[in-house]
């Protein structure tokens, strides 16, 4: 109860720093578009009668917007060198840093790249050896594409229409193919159909491509006439000389003689449930047509596509409700990636506001992402109080945004930020660490057994996860105290062995030790007879196991 | 707080086991455990009941496999056999036709969720998908339910092998499957350190944790910690020799199958024998809209027929068969049409589950399907309807109601109806 009191202060000196928040707000550095966000949001409040929590401390926010911006916890220099700011628009300064300094470009594109890759092919696309996909090619497209800050509708359009090579350094590599390359030969190219509305438009249509969607407008028609810009598509294999082992493959458009084998009329047939057959031709969500030729001369079906989801107001509002959902831990819509409309927002207008503002600024991912980061909601501490108890996502209410949610960092999250605070991954070349670092994250994948790919992970939390972060290799390499590693390293500064728990604290937690936890680490040092380097090592490694640690907060 | 740091490791041990527990009912009954319930260990055993789950991932045809229809057009190549309970099924089973005496087949299931993700979740919880709350699937609520039978057990109270099974909803992390491979190997178990250092570790990391979850007071810090507590028990228990299915005589394994699903489920037989309530065993690649039959005759029913005949057989034999429920299914069933690429696509309207075990009566054939298998023409039923017949099965009381995170009551198993042709 004694670490409890130790706190309170704390958090009322919190309490008190509130009215700055807002004169920051209203300060010109930072954009018209985060006093929107705030007052709809605060209206959000009112209207529920909640008190928001107080802003979070500095040292917590810059952990927070390491991780959600470039992937990786803060080392103990980059915190203590904003911490030291002064200055009051300090955290408008570091997002910046972060988003547009040259020495982070690499881990911001590397990192939305990796997070980007699971969504458009998923944690294992290309590892199974039947696979089309090249992994490094979608990772080399989208890492290109985030380092040049490339406007959100380009990238869309790109990924949708693309053809050519998966396989960087083949003839006509274009990555952008791997988003579709496995997705367009089975079954008449359903899942490209599936993943394209789901992904980029928010409309989840799986269900209509065998009937009538119970609660969704999306009628078994629709999924038909989406499916029908897909089917020019083809994707080839190319074998490595004489052998039957695939190279990479090549997303080529050609022209589609249709189902009743006239080009010219290049149709598709689908079933209905009684049994009935009917008629699809290439017709956009909104009712809009395109011409019924199948020939690629007279119309590529796909650029079509691409032309008309550009126009569509559902891919702004997909786009700013996924990137507010990475950011706050829950988006407008639960699933995110559902936009309705029999699907309720949380927020309507703060969502139609946000999506009509990233239109505006050109698909401008990175002035989005300094818009929600400085937002009043991500800079709220991550406490749960008596005046804001109805504000909880976890057990199923809508988001009200007034405090920030507790989250599981991801397994890459995790990764990077040990290999970048302690070293932690074995040297060698650019491409050998990342072979290691997919085949560390692939212990995570399990798959559903159906033929769309579905898979799940178990680094959610659950007791192989644990057991990963007791005893897993990563761990062993966090904590080992051989020469030059990170516990040898840090014995080597500072003036005790209390300024290096200190320190210990400050790498993992982004804080100092509470009284308790300086007390553990004296017992630690007695039970170790006064091997520091030991004592170090058991506190790292309790560190690293705790909730603290693993949470974004 | 910590005063026994030259302590022998089993007395700091439970020290620790209440400190990362808190209030769980599992960590009350461990820490009571003395030499009265132990005496009290055998009579438990003989009254506890488990289940093993059986999930065809994909959606299998039931049509070609428990409900025949032979002749009509739609019916597929395969021809029905007798067995030794009242009913047929496909040729291609012939050793699960020997235990059909002890397994039931609902031939009227009729649902709506023609979706994997969708009928993956309404399978295996008996709700359909609600964006506003996680119900726990059939692991969870039956681990649950059943936990206060087994004091004794220090291993994970649900399992799933081979595959992903499902959450456990607003029961919390704790009662979440723990997923393992069928060979039962568990990765990382061991941390090769002295017992005494590694209590110490769990100590300095009690205070983080403890400390994290008092400032945020959200439910993810609090729900890290149970399953902290969960993961220091498995890896100092002796009954994690269960999981060593590579201990089984030869002759054993042969009879299941060498494959995956074959050890999955001598995995299952062992786990149960050892007291684990409810395990999962995952068969995945039902998803055939291309060449179904020739895959079925050649790979998956023969595959399924000897994993699944050696399961309840070895069962029976042991007697652990009157105790324990297996279920069979998948998230629908497939259209009775055999489209062009000579597959079938998603059909939940009628299709068929199989279960048996524990109080459920087995050789019986429950509801009928028209003459092309395309609807149901007897009383239809649910996802809940099987669940809370699973319950009865296993002697859990279905009025029971949950109160989810948010206050909402929620009755067990959806709420559905017994079948009355299964139990007694």
């Amino acid at each position: 109860m004694k670490r409890y009191s130790l706190l309170l202060p704390v958090l009322l000196i919190l309490g008190s720093l509130l009215p700055l928040q807002a004169s920051r707000a209203a300060d010109a550095a930072v954009p018209t578009q985060v006093n929107m966000i705030n007052e709809i949001i605060e209206q959000g409040w009112r209207d529920f009668e909640i008190r928001p929590a107080p802003e979070v401390d500095d040292s917590t926010w810059c952990r927070r917007v390491f991780l959600d911006v470039i992937g990786r916890v803060p080392t103990n220099k980059e915190l203590q060198d904003f911490l030291d700011v002064k200055d009051k628009d300090k955290r408008a300064n570091l997002v910046d840093q972060l988003l547009h300094d040259d020495q982070y470009t690499e881990e911001y594109a590397s990192h939305w790249s990796t997070v980007w890759t699971n969504m458009l092919i998923g944690q294992s696309g290309g590892n199974d050896r039947r696979s089309m996909i090249s992994r490094v090619g979608m990772q080399k497209y989208l890492r290109d594409s985030f380092a040049r800050n490339k406007p959100y509708n380009s990238m869309v359009y790109e990924l949708v229409t693309a053809s050519g090579s998966t396989k960087p350094g083949t003839e006509n590599f274009n990555g952008a193919v791997n988003y579709l390359i496995d997705k367009v030969n089975e079954e008449k190219g359903v899942l490209a159909t599936s993943s394209t509305s789901r992904l980029f438009l928010g409309q989840q249509v799986q269900c209509t491509q065998c009937h009538n969607h119970p609660f969704n407008q999306w009628k078994q028609q629709m999924f038909w006439e989406f499916n029908s810009f897909f089917r020019q598509s083809r994707s080839l294999r190319r074998f490595v000389d004489g052998t039957r082992d695939i190279d990479h493959a090549e997303l080529i458009d050609q022209d589609f003689a249709g189902e009743a084998s006239d080009p010219s009329d290049a149709l598709v047939f689908y079933e209905l449930r009684n049994g009935l057959t009917r008629v699809a031709y290439p017709v956009f969500t909104d009712g809009k047509p395109i011409e019924v030729s199948g020939y690629v001369s007279d119309v590529n079906r796909r650029e079509e596509l691409g032309r008309m989801m550009l126009e569509s107001e559902n891919l702004d509002k997909m786009a700013v409700n996924r990137m507010w959902s990475m950011f706050l831990g829950f988006g407008f819509t639960k699933p995110v990636d559902d936009l309705g409309p029999h699907n309720p927002a949380s927020h309507p207008e703060l969502l139609s506001k946000l999506a009509a503002e990233f239109r505006k600024s050109s698909y401008d991912l990175k002035q989005l992402i300094t818009w929600i980061t400085l937002s009043r909601s991500y800079n709220l501490a991550p406490v749960l109080g008596s005046n804001n108890e109805i504000d909880d996502p976890s057990i199923g209410e809508m988001p009200k945004f007034s405090r920030f949610y507790l989250r599981q960092m991801s397994a890459e999250q995790l990764y990077q930020s040990l290999v970048i605070v302690t070293d932690a991954s074995s040297q060698g070349s650019y491409e050998e660490q990342e072979r290691e670092r997919n085949r560390w994250l692939q212990q995570f994948v399990v798959a559903f057994g159906t033929d769309e790919g579905d898979e799940a992970t178990t680094f959610n939390g659950s007791i192989p996860q644990a057991l990963m972060l007791f005893n897993g290799d990563l761990t062993k390499k966090a904590i080992s105290t051989a020469n030059g590693g990170f516990i040898d390293r840090l014995t080597k500064t500072g003036k005790s062995p209390r300024d290096r728990v200190n320190d210990l604290f400050i790498t993992g937690l982004a804080r100092r030790p509470s009284k308790n936890e300086m007390t553990i680490a004296n017992k630690l040092l007695f039970a170790r007879k006064g091997n520091e380097k030991e004592m170090l090592q058991d506190m790292w490694w309790a560190i690293l196991n705790s909730n603290e640690f693993i949470m974004q907060h | 707080m910590i005063n026994n740091w030259q302590t022998p490791s089993g007395m700091s041990r439970r020290h620790f086991m209440q400190h990362l527990a808190g209030s769980s009912a599992v960590a009350t009954a461990s820490m009571t455990m003395g030499g009265a319930i132990q005496a009290n260990a055998d009579e438990m055993r003989k009254k506890r009941k488990s289940a093993i789950l059986l999930w065809m991932g994909g959606g299998p045809a039931t049509i070609d496999i428990w409900d025949l229809k032979p002749g009509a057009p739609t019916g597929g190549p395969f021809k029905p056999i007798s067995t030794t309970g009242d009913l047929q099924i496909c040729e291609h089973m012939p050793m699960v036709a020997q235990q059909m005496e002890h397994l039931s087949v609902v031939r009227s299931m009729s649902t709506r969720e023609a979706d994997h993700n969708r009928g993956r979740y309404y399978m295996h919880t008996g709700y359909v998908p609600n964006p506003n709350i996680e119900h726990p699937s059939y692991g969870s609520v039956i681990a649950h339910e059943v936990m206060n039978q087994r004091p004794e057990l220090e291993i994970p109270p649900f399992v799933s092998v081979g595959g992903a099974s499902a959450g456990p909803g607003f029961l919390g992390m704790a009662w979440s499957p723990f997923s393992v491979t069928s060979n039962g190997q568990i990765r990382n178990l061991k941390m090769n350190l002295e017992d005494n250092r590694l209590l110490q570790r769990m100590a300095a990391l009690d205070t983080i944790e403890t400390g994290f979850s008092q400032r945020t007071r959200d439910l993810p810090a609090s729900e890290h910690a149970k399953v902290l507590k969960k993961t220091f028990d498995l890896m100092t228990s002796d009954q994690m020799d269960a999981f060593r299915v590579e201990k089984e005589p030869e002759e054993v394994k042969e009879r299941y199958g060498t494959d995956r699903f074959g050890q999955g489920c001598l995995l299952a037989r062992r786990l149960v024998e050892a007291g684990v309530p409810f395990v999962e065993v995952d068969l995945g690649g039902w998803d055939n809209h291309n060449g179904i039959h020739t895959l079925f005759k050649d790979t998956k029913l023969p595959q399924l027929d000897r994993a699944m005949s050696a399961l309840v057989e070895d069962l029976n034999q042991r007697e652990l068969l009157k105790d324990t429920v297996v279920i069979w299914m998948g998230e629908f069933g497939r259209t009775p049409r055999i489209n062009q690429n000579a597959g079938r696509d998603h059909f939940a309207r009628a299709w068929s589950c199989v279960v048996g075990g524990g109080d459920i009566k087995g050789g019986v054939a429950v509801g009928e399907t028209s003459t092309d298998g395309s609807a149901v023409e007897s009383e239809p039923f649910s996802s809940e309807d099987l669940m809370t017949t699973v319950c009865k099965g296993l002697g859990i009381s279905t009025e029971k109601t949950f109160t989810s995170k948010n206050g909402r009551p929620m009755k067990i198993a959806g709420g559905g109806k017994i079948i009355n042709e299964l139990v007694g």
